[in-house]
C-alpha cells in the first residue's frame, strides 16, 4: 500500500515528514500541527484529517506503506503526535460511550454483562438492510467499508496475546487461531474476505480503497488499533473482542442472505457463512474463558472490559448510521465511488 | 498408565470435553467423531465447535447464535 491522499493540513504534514528520511527534524513539527487539529475539530470521531493520520500512523505498526521508510514505526516525533491523537480518541470515546458500572469481577457476571449489552435489537441495521433491500452497489459499498479492517481481520486483537497469561491468553489463542484458517492459509477470514471482494468484481489489494472511506469507518479501525497497542488498554481490547464476536453470528447471516438474493455464488458468501458458524464459537469463548477470564485474573480491568464492548458498538453504530443514512438518501457512503468489474458474481 | 490417567501430564492427554454455555450451546473441544443420524461424517471446519441446543439453528448440528434471538433458556 501506498500513502493515501491527505485530507488536511494535519495528514499533508505528516505525508512530507514521512517521506522524508527517517530522523529528520521535520517529525518534531507534527505536534504542534496535530494540537492545531485537536483545536478546530467539530467532531473527532468525523475528522477526516484526524482519523487519516491516525490510520497513517498505526498502519506503520500494522503492514506499513511502499512509500515510508519501516524505520519511522520508532520515531519519537511521529509517536508524540500519535499520542496527543490517541490521547483525544481515547478520551473522546470515555466521554460519549455509556459503560454499564457495578458488574462484579466474576466470570459469569462479566460475560452477562456482555451479553446483555450485544443482544440483538430490533430495528434498522445495516445487515437487515442488506437482507432485504440493497443493490448491488451498496454491497460493493459494503465491502469496500469492511475491507479496511477485514483484509486484516484479527489482527489488532492478537496484539493482546502476549499481554494476557492463563485462561483468558488461552482463549485468546484459541479464538485468534480460527480467525487465521487453524493452520490453512485459504481459510483464514481475511483470506475469505478477499474472496468474497474478488466475487463482487472488487481489487482485493491490502489497502486498495482506503482513500474511499469515511471518517467514521477509519475511527472504528483507529480504535481497535489503540486498544491492541497498549498494554494498559488489554482489556479494552479484550472487550472489543468480546463484543464483536457476541455482533456477528445472526448479522452474517442476513449479510449472506442478502448477497444470495443478489445472486452470489456461495464462494462469495463464505466469507458470511464462515463466520455465522465460527463466531457462535468465539462468542461463548470470548464472553466467558476470554473477558471473563481476565476479569477474574485482573479485577481492576473490569471497568475496561466493558469500556472496550461499548466503544466496539458505539463505533460500529456510528458506521452503520452513516451508511444507512446515505442510502435511504440515495446516495453513496463512500467520499468517493468506487467501480466494481461488472463481471463479478452477484 | 492409561490414557484416563489425572496423573498423566495435560499436554499428553487427547481427551475431549464438552462445555454447557448457560443459556447457550455445547461447545466441543478434542477428539470428537460427530456423525448424523445414519452414522456419516458431519463436516467439522474447526478445532473447536458449538452444538446447537435450542433447537432453532439453521446451521444443525452447529450453533448459529438464535438462542440468543428467541430468549433461550438452558434446563
Amino acid at each position: 500500500m501506498r500513502l493515501p491522499v491527505d485530507r488536511g493540513p494535519l495528514s499533508t504534514e505528516v505525508r512530507k515528514v514521512l517521506q522524508a528520511e527517517p530522523g529528520s527534524a521535520r517529525a518534531a513539527d507534527l505536534v504542534p500541527v496535530a494540537a492545531e487539529a485537536l483545536r478546530t475539530t467539530d467532531d473527532l470521531l468525523a475528522d477526516d484529517d484526524v482519523q487519516l493520520t491516525l490510520f497513517v500512523l498505526y498502519e506503520l505498526h500494522h503492514r506499513g506503506f511502499d512509500d515510508v521508510d519501516d524505520r519511522w514505526e520508532w520515531d519519537t516525533g511521529v509517536l508524540a503526535a500519535r499520542g496527543l491523537l490517541e490521547r483525544a480518541l481515547e478520551s473522546t470515546l470515555r466521554e460519549r460511550v455509556p459503560v454499564p458500572d457495578a458488574v462484579p469481577a466474576r466470570r459469569r457476571a462479566v460475560a452477562d454483562a456482555l451479553f446483555a449489552m450485544t443482544a440483538p435489537r430490533p430495528g434498522p441495521s445495516v445487515a437487515r438492510y442488506v437482507w432485504r433491500h440493497a443493490e448491488r452497489e451498496q454491497l460493493v459499498e459494503l465491502l469496500v467499508q469492511r475491507s479496511i479492517y477485514q483484509l486484516k481481520e484479527a489482527d489488532p486483537h492478537t496484539w493482546a496475546i502476549p499481554r494476557l497469561t492463563g485462561a483468558a491468553k488461552a482463549a485468546l489463542v484459541e479464538i485468534q487461531a480460527d480467525e487465521y484458517g487453524g493452520g490453512r492459509a485459504d481459510r483464514m477470514h481475511s483470506a475469505l474476505f478477499a474472496r468474497t471482494m474478488r466475487g463482487l468484481g472488487l481489487d482485493d489489494t491490502y489497502g486498495r480503497y482506503v482513500d474511499a472511506v469515511p471518517a467514521v469507518t477509519l475511527a472504528s479501525l483507529n480504535t481497535m488499533s489503540m486498544f491492541g497497542l497498549q498494554r494498559r488498554l488489554r482489556g479494552a481490547i479484550t472487550g472489543h473482542l468480546a463484543a464483536f464476536e457476541m455482533t456477528s453470528s445472526l448479522p452474517n447471516r442476513m449479510y449472506g442472505d442478502g448477497f444470495r438474493r443478489l445472486g452470489a455464488d456461495l464462494d462469495t458468501t463464505w466469507y458470511f457463512d464462515e463466520h455465522v458458524e465460527a463466531d457462535a464459537v468465539h462468542e461463548q469463548i470470548a464472553g466467558r474463558d476470554l473477558a471473563g477470564g481476565l476479569a477474574e485474573q485482573e479485577p481492576q480491568l473490569v471497568a475496561d472490559i466493558l469500556f472496550g464492548a461499548a466503544a466496539c458498538l458505539y463505533l460500529d453504530d456510528l458506521v452503520g448510521t452513516h451508511m444507512l443514512g446515505a442510502w435511504e438518501r440515495g446516495e453513496s457512503s463512500l467520499r468517493a465511488p468506487v467501480t466494481a468489474a461488472a463481471e463479478g458474481a452477484a | 498408565m492409561t490414557a484416563d490417567d489425572p496423573t498423566r501430564p495435560p499436554t499428553r492427554r487427547r481427551t475431549a470435553s464438552v462445555t454447557a454455555c448457560p443459556d447457550g450451546p455445547l461447545l466441543v473441544r478434542g477428539d470428537v467423531e460427530l456423525v448424523d443420524d445414519r452414522g456419516n461424517p458431519v463436516d467439522r471446519h474447526r478445532a473447536t465447535v458449538a452444538l446447537c441446543r435450542c433447537g432453532s439453528s439453521a446451521i444443525k448440528p452447529y450453533c448459529d447464535g438464535t438462542h440468543k434471538a428467541i430468549g433461550f433458556e438452558a434446563p
